[in-house]
């Protein structure tokens, strides 16, 4: 039972960073399918992400006023005519993560234009979901994410996968001034309107890269997709620090001069957690009794269960997300205002950098749902996404070092990432130098034809996307002077990472220690929920 | 860029059918009603033979297994080969398999279909499916008639793996950057010697293999 006084002061505590204190809970940390409870040392800053903020009363209301009231653009039902081709874009399964509770999002918007187009006369409607390189996905996903009313009136012919390796279904547009190749899938590209539906679930995403990468080539993708382009980006969670979005901008000007694009972006809070797992979006002094209870319960279970049985558990939790905006409109006028209320929920105030930063991995990515976090999907979470949820200012110091709480296993999918395979063990043994992965092998498994083949016909991610998921780990691997996984079970993972590995995160913390002097700061990140620090020096 | 080629089995792996429906349909169109029943009949006694055969040594099975087309005239073979690409083996063709040949043509390999089956009857899908060369089987014919004999080396196992070798020298393509796909473990030579190796609609264990040796897997059915 803990004393009276420290409750007090722990409930007093409101705002996202909480100082390691003597009496402070230990920490509920991400380890895979899997939970660490920690005590930190003494100092540690613990980062936690905003509380969900409210979502809109009538998401249907939302959607339809901003259809009526759009950014930089005429409302969607004054754009529309009998008998136009109208195609309606949607972000594949890599977002929302978890996928969220059902109707999604995208079936919510897609109910209230779908009938607008009906009502309208236009009827050569195809609805395409915009995959880029991702792996296709599987109809049953597909149905999940429009419901069955759509999914049957409009599949298969009418509500497919792009495909970015049909010789005959790209058409490329002129190049931008930097000669940047732009590609379009060609239904899209020969639409009278082009309607874009997507999920803002990080600031990465929407505007311009959109349309710009969701429907577009290799040939096209090359042009940002690369080591140098990401070296160049102080954090590509942040538009304007990154030379990524730099790029894309430029890509979906060309588009947009070309094509009349209609954004809808939906935001979405941060509530990834409910009911049996709602605990997981709670700081650690706020949990109750039973939020306790439930966590052991949890715990208890995940450790009487195969890996694959837990996957299976974790997978088929979906997330309770609410939205929480919805903007409509021309491309960047849109998107911006999309980009704000991203920020109301994820940005994070935090006061310097640290020394040692560490990361909880969990179970799931933009790239493994339903399927296995690999060695080099770990690898883009640490080093890529979670290193890059900054303003601009990463939260580790420059030669800093980066904790990762994860197994490390050396598991792969091979029906959704059989190239990460080769790429993992063929390529990583000879070199880590992301520029020379480019030079000399990106196009060969690019162009592998078993990888296209499978790209486009099973469901896997293209030849190419392995390379991605290393750069996309470039500029944090630029930044930091170490990594550790903590509780890695073997060795030769973290050791064709690049990185070193310890049996639990207190002798990580210790190793962290020897490399950067005891006094070192410390900041312990608790995502999930996701958020972004923005970090003031 | 460096020259390729990408080798393919064709029965099991392009086509469903494999060399004993090609002689069946030889067999059902030999010009008389005796022909016909003598060599159904005879194919059809022979079938525990042929399983047992092919089970210990598929170079036994396809000496043994040819010895059937002796006495078969050169011409109406070949006659016989062109009827038969519409009337078997086109349907047979894998939904898939064309998209596969184009997506590694594209790639700028060069398309080569190696098989154990007889080149009189692989001819027309190879120029049906865009194929570059045929490494196949050859009869031998004595004044136009077949002597059941095929001509060393017999293309299966490890002959496979050596023919596609030295088409390789013979072209100047990089064996190592090469592709091979099959669906049989008896195929484990040929996808061994090449630097890109893929199961396709695998037998057990041929699937096992590429698991173990993270060969990609493609189902083209």
């Amino acid at each position: 039972m803990r004393p009276l006084k420290t409750l007090k002061r722990l409930y007093d505590e409101t705002n996202q960073v909480v100082v390691t204190e003597k009496g402070s809970p230990p920490r509920v940390i991400f380890s895979g399918e899997d939970f660490l409870l920690e005590d930190l040392p003494l100092g540690t800053r613990v980062v936690f992400a905003r509380s969900p903020l409210q979502g809109v009363p009538n998401p249907k209301a939302a959607i339809r006023w901003a259809l009526n009231h759009p950014e930089g653009m005429e409302p969607l039902h004054a754009l529309l005519r009998p008998g136009m081709k109208v195609t309606i874009a949607l972000d594949d399964i890599s977002l929302p993560l978890p996928p969220m509770v059902t109707p999604d999002a995208r079936q919510t918007v897609l109910e209230i234009v779908l009938e607008l187009l009906a009502d309208s006369g236009v009827d050569d409607v195809h609805l395409i979901v915009a995959t880029a390189l991702h792996r296709r996905m599987t109809d049953a996903e597909m149905k999940r994410m429009v419901g069955d009313k759509i999914f049957t009136a409009f599949h298969p012919d009418r509500y497919y996968n792009h495909d970015a390796e049909d010789p005959d279904g790209i058409v490329e547009l002129e190049r931008t001034a930097h000669g940047e190749v732009v590609a379009l899938n060609r239904r899209a590209a020969e639409s009278d309107l082009l309607i874009y539906v997507n999920i803002n679930l990080v600031p990465m995403d929407g505007g311009h890269k959109s349309v710009g990468t969701g429907l577009s080539n290799y040939a096209s993708l090359r042009a940002h997709h690369n080591p140098k382009t990401i070296r160049d980006s102080e954090s590509y969670m942040e538009p304007s620090t990154s030379a990524l979005h730099r790029s894309t901008d430029r890509i979906g000007r060309v588009i947009d001069q070309h094509l009349k694009v209609f954004h809808i972006e939906t935001v979405l809070n941060n509530r990834m957690f409910d009911g049996p797992t709602g605990f997981l979006g709670k700081r650690e002094e706020d949990f109750t009794e039973m939020d306790r209870l439930k966590f052991q319960a949890l715990r208890y279970t995940l450790s009487k269960l195969p890996r694959v049985a837990k996957r299976k558990m974790m997978m088929s939790i979906p997330a309770p997300y609410d939205i929480i905006a919805v903007n409509a409109g021309a491309t960047e006028a849109c998107h911006e205002k999309t980009l704000e209320a991203c920020w109301r929920q994820y940005s994070v105030p935090v006061q310097g950098q640290s020394d040692i930063v560490i990361w909880g991995v969990p179970y799931i990515s933009p790239y493994n749902v339903n399927s296995i976090l690999n060695p080099l999907l770990v690898q883009v979470m640490g080093l890529g996404y979670l290193f890059n949820l900054n303003r601009g200012i990463p939260l580790v110091k420059k030669g800093g070092v980066i904790i990762l709480c994860h197994p490390a296993y050396d598991e792969f999918d091979p029906e959704h990432h059989p190239s990460y395979i080769e790429f993992f063990n063929r390529l990583l043994p000879e070199t880590r130098d992301a520029m020379v992965l480019e030079h000399k092998y990106e196009q060969e498994f690019a162009t592998n034809p078993s990888y296209v083949h499978l790209y486009r016909k099973g469901n896997a991610y293209h030849g190419a996307h392995p390379f991605y998921m290393w750069y996309w780990g470039e500029n944090g691997r630029q930044h930091v002077g170490k990594v550790i996984v903590a509780g890695a079970e073997n060795n030769h993972v973290p050791e064709l990472l690049g990185w070193e590995r310890t049996d639990t995160l207190a002798e990580a913390i210790d190793l962290a220690r020897g490399a950067t002097g005891r006094s070192a700061s410390i900041t312990l990140v608790k995502s999930a929920p996701i958020l972004q620090t923005d970090v003031r020096l | 860029m460096t020259a390729k080629a990408a080798f393919y089995d064709v029965d099991g792996t392009l086509v469903r059918t494999n060399i004993v429906h090609t002689y069946a349909y030889y067999a059902m169109n030999r010009g008389s009603l005796s022909g016909i029943a003598g060599r159904t009949l005879a194919a059809a006694a022979q079938v525990p033979l042929y399983a047992a055969l092919d089970l210990v040594n598929r170079k036994w099975f396809n000496e043994y297994f040819y010895r059937a087309y002796a006495g078969l005239s050169e011409d109406r073979l070949v006659v016989l080969g062109q009827e038969m690409l519409e009337d078997v083996l086109k349907p047979a063709v894998f939904p898939k398999a064309q998209d596969l040949i184009d997506e590694a043509r594209r790639a700028g390999c060069r398309i080569v279909f190696i098989t154990g089956a007889l080149d009189f009857t692989v001819a027309p899908l190879a120029e049906l499916l865009g194929a570059d060369d045929v490494i196949a089987n050859k009869m031998q014919f004595v004044g136009g008639i077949a002597t059941g004999k095929v001509i060393p080396p017999i293309i299966e196992g490890a002959n496979k793996a050596h023919a596609i070798r030295d088409y390789c020298v013979k072209h100047a393509l990089a064996l190592d950057q090469s592709f091979a796909y099959s669906d049989s473990f008896s195929d484990y030579a040929m996808l061994a010697m090449v630097g890109r190796p893929t199961a396709v609609n695998p037998d057990v264990r041929l699937r096992s293999i590429a698991r173990a040796y993270h060969w990609p897997v493609l189902d083209l059915r």
